[in-house]
């Protein structure tokens, strides 16, 4: 850091604090977000392995449950039914929210708006670190939660009340769900601090030359998502209220007429639809805060391998707003069976296909970019066609799901669990991984081994196919969801309960390749990001500004003036030039058109 | 212990080896000066092979399972709606698979035709109007078609039931299920959570038992003596701590008195409750029975009424392709025609054991994988047989000899303030209340 005098804020000199823990730079609080998230990212993994365990071999004793859940919820090394359903839960909150959601956007929001848009850094430096030392706190409360006496939250990552209100229902809505909802809490405060920042940064900050028209994808992508998060977080935050009042204030905003383990409750008036309603208007916005973050990293990297422009450079704008647009009205097809008025469900159908269309557009351009490319296979350009494979396959599943009459056979079953993970999970963890592996060298100066991303990509991929592929035919096998074991199909259809439980194994064991895969992972990340080869400025021959700052981080991200821009970010293999990239800092020739 | 032991040693020592590989090639890479960024021809044509060889796996296994599990694992629908939404599926499988096998052919194909030559340039192609119209208007043009189709089934779904439709309640609670049949008149019972319960009264020696908080004739005389006698338990159980008869810690007992106060103002909303229902419509209940299984007619249509006591829970009947949450405070409902007897249908799956289900499909506990009912589909004969056996329990509760026999002096002893004109809730669930015919 003795470049810190170059930039013109004139910072005085940095102690350890200031630099590795309380910094108020966008670079250090990306890798924060990320390291935080991976270390999130491992817990959920484990947890889903343990529940896989189960759903695979029920009933058997097991070391590995003893040894991650001993006597307590693993007694004999069964897992305990109240135990599976906390695993369930909180591997899906910490997946959607604590890895994708604030590990994706918070990395690469934090990492790239700066360097993209050519800005010094954040709008405001010390909102950025609140926002991360809010989302730390949050993992930290969500971490203990399951180390409670009475388990941890175990209503579904819904938590649809009453379920979600009262502790005689289920055990892990006493402390569990008390701590499930301070944490979400403190999370979205982290969430909203971060997103309005990205907003502010990314239309206030851009470098000269820098028009909205000529922003990189990732730029539109991480902007529109923080347009998304401020829009629809803090209708969570006032359903998560509304439960706390009901929970603790004796309210009845969620409960009617209820009975619960036989004691007869005065609350009445209310209605848990209600909470449904409020859950998916930020539920299903999510699915792309968590989406086109994916989405826009894996634009660049695609082009930038493609070495072709990508290809609809407006269109893919277009898309992504229509898209956003979109998915504020969509939200109620996740309630086609919930008693909601049937006719307001054909809307939600109308409304939910449409969808498709902005989504084919977005294939179909990526697919032309690739057509007639020179395609380098990098593991972030391999883990960008992953993306793009889960979510083609993800995204036709939806078709199914958003057709109100089709969806009522399959709703909550291990079809809709196989269509999300697919088109949301696999597509946005892809999206990250190929982030990580193509900005690496922004993050720490080095690259990471090649080769075992490569051996780490197609581990991934056949696994996470091998995983998720086999459960929608679980679904369509009428398979229910959250289920601690199918014993249940033994009574009527012994058949069925046969394949099931075939699948399953097939499903389980490949959840564990795949888990152990990521070791391979997580060495080349700690391992090159101390011990990996040095980088060089620009890598990848990329265009974009990032790869015109120093490999040493400097506050302030350009050690002289900030670079001008004169072009779009895609001249690649533009006819005419010299090289097969033309950087955005590179003025128009004369007669040069500009994109 | 053991096992433990050798799979943490086998991954620390796998560690080590992948670490030392590393600065082996590392190292060697240095020495032949080799960048990480610069992938060789090789290793950039292996990895585009790859990507021929993993389609060709996705798509065999895909193959594969669709036709080793995709008919077997659930059998033809077996009811009216549930063989329009099979077809409706058979239409939008053709459509998705197509273009889950044209998209994914074209990526990988494309990702393996245009790997990385040095001698070629990669072609100038920024965009295209006329291209992206196309993909615009052709998936739009796709989904309006599955659009209206599937809107047309939906509208079919949940339209009214016809006039000859069977009424059966489906009550669910953690974690059972029960079924009430409307009886010869076709309409339910009204209900209401305020009467569910029981109490065995020690002079008469008659009992009350509720548990669909079913109102029916002398059910709020009933439950108000319950309710009474509750009361008089527990206040009798606070004396005595206070005459230190017991050991409770003061919490204890301020639970007990909350909880006094609590079914005073229950008993409150039951007393509102008076003349709410008149004789012509408390007759409904009489000829209602319960079951702990559920038997159907094989082509008779039935109309159920879902409710639910405590959480949401959501009846899922598979073979029927028909489900419904169902939500407390709220009756929400569901139309099946089942088309094949449970006969009919062991000799179409070929599975001799075959039975119908209901399932709980919204997660509603820790036995939540446990909450289900058997289904039997059955002729007129047999469903006739089925009702006049054990199982079936009739709704009518026996008169109260000794109820309060004016209702109307128990609130009386209540201060006055509380039920004036204010029936607000209770109108509510009489506006939900009409369960007879369900139009």
């Amino acid at each position: 850091m003795s470049a810190a005098a170059h930039t013109d804020h004139g910072h005085h000199k940095e102690s350890f604090i200031t630099k590795y823990l309380f910094s108020q730079d966008h670079k250090m609080i990306g890798k924060q977000f990320l390291v935080t998230a991976i270390f999130m990212a491992i817990v959920a993994v484990i947890l889903s392995i343990l529940f896989r365990i189960q759903l695979a071999w029920p009933g058997e004793s097991n070391s590995v449950l003893s040894f991650f859940l001993g006597d307590t919820w693993a007694p004999d090394g069964v897992l305990d039914r109240g135990m599976y359903l906390g695993l369930v839960t909180i591997h899906g909150t910490i997946m959607v929210f604590f890895v994708l959601t604030g590990g994706l956007s918070g990395t690469f929001s934090n990492l790239l708006i700066p360097l993209q848009i050519g800005a010094r850094d954040m709008a405001s430096g010390l909102l950025n670190m609140i926002s991360y030392w809010l989302f730390f706190l949050s993992s930290i409360l969500m971490l203990y939660s399951l180390f409670l006496e009475t388990g941890p939250a175990s209503a579904g990552w819904t938590i649809y009340p009453p379920l979600s209100v009262y502790e005689e229902a289920i055990p892990g809505s006493g402390a569990g769900m008390t701590m499930w909802l301070t944490s979400m809490t403190i999370f979205i405060a982290s969430s909203l601090i971060g997103s309005l920042n990205y907003i502010v940064t990314v239309l206030n900050l851009r470098t000269t030359g820098l028009k909205m028209t000529r922003l990189p994808l990732t730029i539109w992508a991480f902007f529109v998502t923080a347009i998304i998060g401020v829009l629809s977080f803090p209708v969570l935050v006032s359903a998560v209220v509304l439960m706390l009042m009901d929970r603790g204030l004796g309210t009845s905003f969620y409960v009617n007429d209820t009975i619960i383990n036989g004691e007869i409750l005065e609350q009445s008036g209310g209605s848990p639809i209600l909470y449904e309603h409020l859950f998916w208007f930020l539920g299903h916005p999510e699915v792309y805060i968590v989406l086109l973050p994916a989405l826009g990293l894996t634009s660049e990297i695609i082009s930038t391998n493609a070495r072709k422009p990508i290809f609809g450079y407006r269109a893919m704008i277009g898309s992504i707003l229509a898209i956003a647009f979109l998915s504020f009205i969509v939200w109620g097809h996740h309630m086609f069976v919930s008693g909601m008025n049937p006719f307001l469900g054909g809307v939600f159908v109308f409304t939910t296909l449409l969808i498709a269309i902005p989504s084919a557009v977005k294939v179909f351009n990526y697919i032309t970019t690739l057509w007639k490319g020179n395609i380098r296979f990098t593991p972030a350009m391999l883990f960008s066609i992953g993306l793009v494979s889960s979510f083609i396959t993800g995204g036709v599943t939806g078709i199914i799901l958003a057709d109100s009459a089709l969806d009522i056979a399959v709703h909550d079953t291990y079809f809709v669990v196989a269509h999300f993970h697919v088109v949301m999970g696999l597509s946005a963890i892809f999206g990250m991984f190929a982030g990580i592996y193509h900005w690496f060298p922004k993050m720490y100066g080095r690259m990471m081994n090649s080769k075992l991303g490569m051996v780490h990509f197609w581990l991934t991929l056949v696994s996470a196919y091998g995983v998720f592929f086999p459960m929608h035919f679980v679904g369509i096998g009428g398979a229910p969801r959250r289920y601690y074991d199918y014993s249940v199909y033994e009574l009527f259809d012994s058949n069925q309960f046969q394949m099931i439980m075939d699948l399953n194994v097939v499903i389980s064991i490949f959840a564990i390749v795949g888990g152990l895969a990521q070791i391979i992972f997580l060495f080349n990340f700690f391992y090159s990001a101390s011990k990996g080869q040095k980088a060089v400025q620009n890598p990848w021959k990329g265009n974009t500004l990032e790869w015109t700052t120093p490999v040493e981080h400097v506050h302030g991200n350009w050690p002289g003036e900030l670079p001008v821009v004169h072009r779009w970010p895609y001249d690649y293999s533009k006819p005419g030039a010299e090289e097969d990239y033309i950087p955005q800092t590179v003025p128009l020739a004369p007669g040069e058109e500009d994109h | 212990m053991g096992m433990k032991f050798v799979v943490l040693v086998v991954i620390v020592l796998a560690v080590i080896a992948v670490a030392q590989i590393m600065r082996v090639y590392e190292l060697s890479s240095k020495l032949r000066g080799k960048r990480e960024e610069e992938l060789s021809l090789k290793t950039n044509n292996i990895n585009a092979s790859l990507m021929l060889v993993f389609l060709l796996i996705f798509f065999g296994s895909f193959f594969y399972m669709l036709f080793a599990y995709g008919r077997g694992m659930l059998p033809n629908a077996a009811s009216e709606i549930g063989q329009d939404i099979d077809w409706l599926y058979n239409v939008n499988w053709v459509i998705v698979i197509f273009v889950f096998l044209s998209t994914n052919t074209l990526l990988f194909v494309f990702s393996w035709k245009y790997a990385y030559d040095p001698n070629r340039r990669a072609h100038w192609f920024p965009h295209d109007n006329r291209l992206e119209m196309i993909w615009t208007i052709i998936p739009a043009g796709a989904l309006a078609v599955i659009i209206i189709l599937g809107l047309m089934t939906w509208n079919e779904i949940t339209g009214e039931p016809s006039d000859d439709a069977q009424i059966v309640e489906i009550y669910a609670k953690q974690f059972d299920w029960t079924a009430r049949y409307s009886g010869d008149d076709n309409k339910l019972g009204y209900s209401d959570y305020k009467l569910l319960g029981t109490f065995e009264d020690s002079e008469s020696g008659k009992s009350y038992s509720n548990a669909l908080g079913v109102v029916s004739h002398n059910s709020i005389n009933w439950r108000v003596k319950g309710i009474n006698n509750e009361i008089a338990e527990l206040k009798e159980t606070i004396e005595k701590e206070a005459n230190n008869e017991l050991a409770f810690s003061e919490a204890r007992v301020n639970q007990m008195i909350t909880k006094v106060e609590k079914l005073e103002r229950i008993r409150e909303r039951v007393l509102d409750m008076v003349g709410m229902y008149d004789d012509s419509v408390v007759k409904f209940a009489d000829d209602d029975y319960m079951a702990t299984e559920l038997f159907l007619v094989k082509d008779q249509e039935y109309y159920f009424v879902l409710r639910s006591q405590d959480v949401l829970h959501s009846a899922y009947f598979p073979h029927f392709r028909a489900q419904m949450n169902c939500v407390p405070g709220q009756r929400t409902t569901l139309r099946v025609k089942p088309i094949y007897t449970t006969q009919e249908m062991r000799e179409i799956t070929g599975n001799p054991d075959f039975n119908y289900i209901l399932m709980c499909n919204k997660i509603c506990g820790v036995s939540h994988s446990n909450m289900k009912m058997a289904v039997t589909v059955g002729t007129q004969e047999e469903f006739d047989e089925w009702r006049y056996t054990d199982g079936i329990t009739s709704m009518a509760l026996p008169d109260t000899i000794s109820a309060p026999s004016n209702l109307n002096m128990e609130r009386m002893k209540m201060p006055e303030a509380a039920h004036h004109g204010d029936h607000g809730d209770d109108h509510h669930s009489d506006d939900h209340g009409h369960e007879n015919g369900g139009h």
